[in-house]
C-alpha cells in the first residue's frame, strides 16, 4: 500500500518538530497508544490498541528512523506483529514545510505492506482505514502542540490540523474526499501546556519516532486487527 | 413400481431445511478442548524460535504443541496418495509435509503451533501470546516465475521448484503431423486459481478413549476410510483398527475434503497427548488459506489442421501450480485426469502432452470439481475456436468434422483412454437447436443496435469419471486402490441397510441409492436405510468424488444385491420346497416359476434370521458386501452452448442463454442429476465470471482472502438454465451409468469464455483469460477500442 497525504499544523515549524520529538505528545497523538519505550538513539518500541470496526488488536512496533534533516525531515522505518492477526512494515518520509510563522505543513509519504489475516482482509479497507488513522493522530497532535488553535471547546475543536490532501497511488481514479472534520473521540487527551519548551530541539528523542510510527504508520497501526474479526 | 427415471424428492433435504443435520462442528464430546492453529502470516520464513511459555500459562490453555513436540513424537508427515514419473523415469520430487512446520513456512496459513485450551476464546487469547521469531525470505507464487533460475527455492532439496516433468503421447507422430499441416494454430491461456468455498468449513473432533486406547475422529471428509488410512499408517501410526473416522453430514465438498489435511492429526494426536477431545473449526478465512486450491495452469497450446479442418495434432505444454505442498491427490491432477482428456470428443491422432508442476509459496493445490478435466476441456475447446475463427469455419461445424463418430466406439484415444460409448454430434446438434444457434446474428444485430456486444460461445467437453479401475491408475501411479463398497443388511423383518463407502455431501445418495435398492428387492423406499461416513459401520470404502459414486457406489450396492438375492433364492427354494434354479425373484417376491406360490423377501429375510425351517448347508443371516473395482473410466461427455450480452460502458457480461445437452447415461433421479448440473455450472461460472485467486506477487501475500475480494457466484450472477440429456449407455457397468457432478463447472468456463471472446471479436479480441470481471473486460474493451478510435 501506498499513501501520500499532508496537513497544516497551526503551529511554527520548530515547535511541530520539539512536539514530534516528545514521547508524551505522541503517546497522546496516537489513537491507542498504551506505551512507548526507547531502545535506542535510534530505536523504540511501541504498543498500541487498535480497533477497527469489530476488530482489534494490541500490535507491538519496533521503529527506527534514518535520513534525519532536523527540524525538516526524517524517514521513519517500522514493523510489528499483531499477533495471530498478522504484521505489518512499512516505512514512511515525514517533511515539515513552513507554510507561515504560526503555521507548519506535514508531508508524509507511506509505503507500507501487511502480511497474514491483516492482508487478507483486504486492501481497500487497510487503504480507507489508514487514511483515518492518520487523520486521527493529526487531529490529536494539532490539539495537543497548538491547544489554542484548537479552541476549548470540546471535542468538535479537536480539529486544528486541517488535511490539505490525501491521495493514494494505489488508486488514482478515486480522489480523497475533502477531509472532514474528524469527531474527536471521547477520549481525546486533555490539551496540555506544550512541552516544546522542556525539549532540547535537536536531540533525537523516541518520541521523533513514535511519530513515524504514527504519522506515517498510522497507516500499519490500524491493520493490527484481531483474528476473529477477520472472518 | 419402480421409481429409476422419476424425479423422487430428496429424502434428506428434510433434516438439512430444518435445520437437523449433524455437521462436524455440531458434534460436542464430554470434557472437550479446543484448539486454535497458529498460521504463518508469511509467504517465505524461516523460523528462528518459536517461544510458547507464556501462551502456555495462560487462563485454560492446557497445552501448546509446536512442530517440535510432533516431531519428538514420531508423528510423520501427510502423505502424497499419487506418485508421478518424469519424462526421464525419475520419481517425482515429494518433500516432507508436516502437520505443523519446525524450521521453516511456505505459504501464508502454514500451520506453526497448536494451542489446545477450555474454549475457543482462551486458545485464540493465548495464541497471541505465542513469541515467534520470523525470517522473511524471498517468495514466488507465480507457477512460470517458479521454475525461472533466479527464482526463490520453496525446497532446498527440490531444485528449481521442479516437482516433476511429465508427458504422454507420441511426440514424434506429433511433429510429423506439424510439419504436414496446411494451418497450425496457437495460444497461450491461463486456467486461473480457484478457492473452493463449501457452505461447512472443516472442522475435525479428535477423541481419545482412556479404556479401550481408541482413537475416534470427526472430520469433515468426503472419503473417511482414506483419511484412516493415510492418518492411521502414515502420520500418527494407530493401528486402523484402534482408528474411528466418522465424516457425519458434510456441508459441500468440491474436491476440497478428499485429502488428509494436518488439522485432524493435529486434534487426533492432541486428544492422545491431552487424553481429552480436542475440536478445531476453521474460520472462514482459514478456510481461505488452508484449504487446497485449485487449477492454476498455465499453457502453450498448438493445433494442426489439414486443408478442410480436420485435426491432424495437438501439441500441449502446461506448468501446474502444486503449491507449497503436495496433497494427497495433487500430483495426478495436471497429469492423467488432464493429459489423458486432450483428445476431447475429436479424432485427433496425434497428441503429445508435457506438464510441469512447480512448488510455490501458496496454498497447495489439488482436485477441485471437474480436476484436471476443466483446464483439458478449457484449452481444448478454446483452440478450436481459435482456430475455426483462423479458418473462417462456423465453430459448430468445425466441432463436428471433427467428432468421433457414433459408431466409431469403444474408441482408443492417443492418450491412453478407451471411450465406451457417447454420441457427441447428436448431443451438440440438440444443444444447437435448444440454444437457437441459427437465430444467433439476428439477436447478435439486435444487440448492437442497443449498443451492447453479444457472443455465441461452444464447448464440447468429455470427462472421465467413475474413478478409476484400479490396475490401471496403478500403473499411472496410484497408491491405492480406486473401487468401492457396499454392505446390504436385510432385517428379520424386512427393512434394508444399505452401507455405502460412498460418502454423500449434497449429491443425494440417500435417495438415489434409496430408488436402486427399493427398485431391485421390490420394497418401499422408505423401508431404506443409507448408512455412510463411519468406519466402524460400513465397510472399507474409497469415498466419493470424481463423479463416481453412481458408476461405482451404486455398482457395487447392485452387486451386494444380486448377492442378497441369490441367497434369498436358495431360502425361498427350501420354503417351497422346489429347484433353486426353478425361483425366480420380482417386485419383492421370491416365485416359483410358472406357479403363484411365492415367499416375500421379508419372509425370507425372517426365515434366515430365525432359521428353524433353514437349508441345511446354509448359514443364517441375509447380509451381504460387495466389492466393485470398475473395468473403465466412464465418460460423461456434452455440448454446452453459452450466449452473453457485454455492456462496452462497464464491462458487466450478462449471460443471456446458457444451454446443456448432456449424456450422463443412464439417469436414476433426473432432478438430482439437475440439481447436480445446477451446481456444477454455478461454479464453472463462478470461474468464467467471478472467481479469481490472487496473491501478491512480491510478498506472496493472499490477497483474496475474504469474501470482500474473492466473489462466489450469487443468485443473481445465475441465469436459468436450459437442460437436456442425450443418452448413450455405459457398457461396462451394471446400471449403464456414468456420472454428472462436474459436468458443470467442466463445460461451462470454455462455453462462456468463446462467447465473450466472439462478443470482443469485432474489437479485435483473439482471447481472454478467465475471470471475466467488468474491471478486466473494460480495459480489455478500452484497449481495443483506442486503435480503433484513431483509424
Amino acid at each position: 500500500m501506498e499513501m501520500t497525504g499532508e496537513f497544516r499544523i497551526p503551529a511554527p515549524r520548530e515547535r511541530v518538530w520539539q512536539a514530534l520529538n516528545d514521547p508524551e505528545v505522541l503517546k497522546q497523538a496516537i489513537p491507542g497508544c498504551q506505551t512507548i519505550e526507547k531502545v535506542s538513539d535510534t530505536e523504540f518500541t511501541a504498543r498500541v490498541r487498535a480497533k477497527v470496526g469489530p476488530v482489534s488488536a494490541t500490535f507491538g512496533g519496533k521503529v527506527s528512523l534514518s535520513d534525519l534533516d532536523p527540524p525538516k525531515a526524517y524517514t521513519i522505518s517500522g514493523e510489528g506483529s499483531g499477533g495471530v492477526a498478522g504484521f505489518a512494515k512499512g516505512s514512511a518520509k515525514v517533511k515539515l514545510d513552513d507554510e507561515s510563522d504560526e503555521a507548519t505543513v506535514l508531508r508524509y509519504d507511506v509505503q507500507a505492506h501487511v502480511g497474514g489475516k491483516l492482508a487478507q482482509i483486504g486492501s481497500r479497507l487497510i487503504d480507507a482505514t489508514s487514511r483515518k488513522m492518520a487523520e486521527d493522530f493529526f487531529g490529536r497532535f494539532a490539539q495537543v502542540v497548538s491547544p489554542a488553535a484548537a479552541g476549548n471547546n470540546g471535542a468538535s475543536g479537536a480539529l486544528a490540523a486541517v488535511p490539505t490532501g490525501v491521495s493514494e497511488a494505489t488508486e488514482p481514479a478515486k480522489r480523497a474526499s475533502p477531509p472532514e472534520p474528524v469527531a474527536a473521540e471521547p477520549t481525546t487527551p486533555e490539551p496540555q501546556p506544550s512541552t516544546a519548551e522542556d525539549t532540547t530541539s535537536r536531540r533525537l528523542s523516541p518520541a521523533v519516532w513514535v511519530t513515524g510510527l504514527t504519522a506515517a504508520v498510522a497507516a500499519i497501526l490500524y491493520y493490527f486487527t484481531r483474528r476473529g474479526g477477520a472472518r | 413400481m419402480t421409481t429409476i427415471g422419476t424425479p423422487v424428492r430428496r429424502r434428506e433435504d428434510y433434516r438439512f431445511l430444518t435445520g437437523q443435520g449433524t455437521y462436524t462442528d455440531d458434534v460436542d464430546r464430554p470434557r472437550q478442548l479446543y484448539a486454535y492453529i497458529l498460521r504463518s502470516p508469511y509467504a517465505h520464513a524461516r523460523l528462528t524460535g518459536i517461544d510458547t511459555a507464556d501462551a502456555a500459562k495462560a487462563p485454560g490453555v492446557a497445552a501448546v504443541f509446536t512442530g517440535r513436540d510432533m516431531a519428538a513424537d514420531g508423528v510423520g508427515g501427510l502423505p502424497c496418495g499419487w506418485q508421478i514419473h518424469s519424462k526421464d523415469g525419475s520419481p517425482m520430487a515429494e518433500p516432507p509435509h508436516l502437520p505443523l512446520a519446525v524450521d521453516r513456512v511456505r505459504h501464508v496459513g502454514d500451520p506453526v503451533a497448536a494451542v489446545i485450551a477450555d474454549s475457543l476464546a482462551q486458545a485464540r487469547e493465548a495464541a497471541d501470546q505465542i513469541q515467534v521469531d520470523w525470517a522473511e525470505e524471498p517468495a514466488v507464487v507465480d507457477p512460470a516465475e517458479a521454475l525461472k533460475p533466479a527464482a526463490p527455492q520453496v525446497f532446498a532439496e527440490v531444485p528449481g521448484n521442479l516437482c516433476y516433468d511429465w508427458s504422454l503421447g507420441d511426440l514424434a507422430a506429433v511433429d510429423a503431423a506439424f510439419a504436414g499441416a496446411a494451418r497450425i494454430v496457437r495460444l497461450d491461456l491461463v486456467n486461473n486459481r480457484l478457492i473452493p468455498n463449501a457452505i461447512e468449513p472443516r472442522s475435525a473432533i479428535g477423541e481419545f478413549d482412556r479404556a479401550t486406547g481408541d482413537y475416534t475422529l470427526y472430520t469433515t471428509s468426503q472419503n473417511p476410510h482414506v483419511i484412516r488410512l493415510l492418518m492411521g499408517a502414515f502420520v500418527l501410526h494407530i493401528p486402523e483398527a484402534k482408528l474411528r473416522v466418522v465424516a457425519p453430514d458434510v456441508g459441500g465438498g468440491f474436491g476440497s475434503k478428499i485429502y488428509h489435511y494436518a488439522e485432524e492429526a493435529i486434534v487426533t494426536w492432541a486428544a492422545g497427548k491431552l487424553k481429552r477431545p480436542v475440536k478445531w473449526t476453521a474460520e472462514r478465512s482459514e478456510s481461505f488459506m488452508s484449504d487446497a486450491h485449485g487449477r492454476d495452469h498455465v499453457t502453450h497450446v498448438e493445433l494442426a489442421l489439414d486443408g478442410q479442418g480436420k485435426f491432424q495434432a495437438l501439441k500441449v505444454s502446461t506448468i501446474a501450480n502444486m503449491g507449497a505442498y503436495l496433497s494427497t491427490f495433487a500430483p495426478c491432477i495436471p497429469t492423467y485426469l488432464y493429459g489423458t482428456l486432450l483428445a476431447g470428443t475429436y479424432t485427433t491422432p496425434a497428441i503429445y502432452v508435457e506438464t510441469k508442476a512447480v512448488f510455490t509459496h501458496t496454498v497447495p493445490v489439488d482436485a477441485y470439481r471437474g480436476a484436471g478435466r476443466p483446464e483439458a476441456t478449457f484449452l481444448l475447446e478454446r483452440i478450436v475456436d481459435v482456430a475455426a475463427d483462423e479458418l473462417g469455419i462456423d465453430p459448430a461445424e468445425l466441432r463436428r468434422r471433427n467428432f468421433i463418430p457414433a459408431d466409431a466406439f469403444p474408441y482408443q484415444t492417443p492418450v491412453a483412454l478407451q471411450y465406451d460409448s457417447g454420441d457427441y454430434q447428436t448431443t451438440l446438434e440438440l444443444a444447437l437447436k435448444a440454444a437457437d444457434y441459427s437465430g444467433f446474428e439476428t439477436r447478435r444485430r439486435e444487440t448492437l443496435a442497443r449498443g451492447k456486444l453479444r457472443g455465441i460461445g461452444i464447448a464440447a467437453y468429455i470427462e472421465a469419471c467413475g474413478i478409476a479401475p484400479s490396475a490401471v491408475v496403478g500403473s499411472l501411479g496410484a497408491r491405492a486402490g480406486l473401487y468401492e463398497s457396499a454392505a446390504i443388511r436385510v432385517h428379520p423383518t424386512g427393512s434394508v441397510s444399505v452401507l455405502t463407502g460412498s460418502h454423500t455431501h449434497g449429491q443425494g445418495h440417500e435417495t438415489t441409492f434409496s430408488q436402486l435398492v427399493a427398485d431391485r428387492l421390490g420394497i418401499p423406499i422408505e423401508s431404506v436405510e443409507i448408512v455412510h461416513g463411519d468406519t466402524d459401520k460400513i465397510p472399507y470404502g474409497m469415498g466419493t468424488y470424481g463423479s463416481r459414486s453412481l458408476a461405482v457406489g451404486g455398482t457395487a450396492i447392485v452387486k451386494a444385491m444380486d448377492k442378497i438375492i441369490a441367497k434369498g433364492r436358495k431360502i425361498a427354494a427350501h420354503l417351497l420346497e422346489a429347484a433353486e434354479a426353478d425361483i425366480e425373484f420380482a417386485d419383492g417376491n421370491f416365485t416359483v416359476a410358472g406357479t403363484d406360490r411365492s415367499k416375500t423377501l421379508g419372509e425370507v429375510a425372517l426365515t434366515a434370521y430365525v432359521p428353524h425351517n433353514y437349508p441345511e448347508d446354509l448359514e443364517p443371516g441375509l447380509d451381504e458386501t460387495a466389492f466393485y473395482d470398475p473395468k473403465n473410466f466412464t465418460f460423461p461427455s456434452g455440448a454446452h452452448i453459452a450466449e452473453v450480452e457485454i455492456d462496452p460502458e462497464t464491462g458487466q457480461v450478462t449471460i443471456a442463454n446458457f444451454t446443456a445437452s448432456d449424456d450422463f447415461g443412464r439417469i436414476i433421479n433426473p432432478m438430482i442429476v439437475a440439481g447436480q448440473v445446477h451446481g456444477g455450472l454455478a461454479q464453472g461460472i463462478g470461474q468464467a465470471l467471478l472467481e479469481g485467486c490472487v496473491y501478491d506477487k512480491t510478498t506472496g501475500q493472499l490477497l483474496t482472502g475474504s469474501y470482500n475480494d474473492y466473489p462466489m457466484p450469487r443468485a443473481d450472477d445465475v441465469p436459468k438454465f436450459a437442460l437436456s440429456t442425450n443418452v448413450t449407455v455405459c457398457t461396462h457397468n451394471p446400471l449403464g451409468v456414468k456420472g454428472c457432478g462436474e459436468a458443470g463447472a467442466i463445460g461451462a468456463p470454455a462455453a462462456l469464455t468463446n462467447a465473450i471472446v466472439d462478443a470482443l471479436k469485432p474489437l479485435g479480441v483473439r482471447h481472454f483469460d478467465m475471470p471475466a470481471t467488468p474491471e478486466r473486460l473494460w480495459r480489455v474493451i478500452q484497449q481495443h477500442r483506442q486503435p480503433l478510435a484513431a483509424d
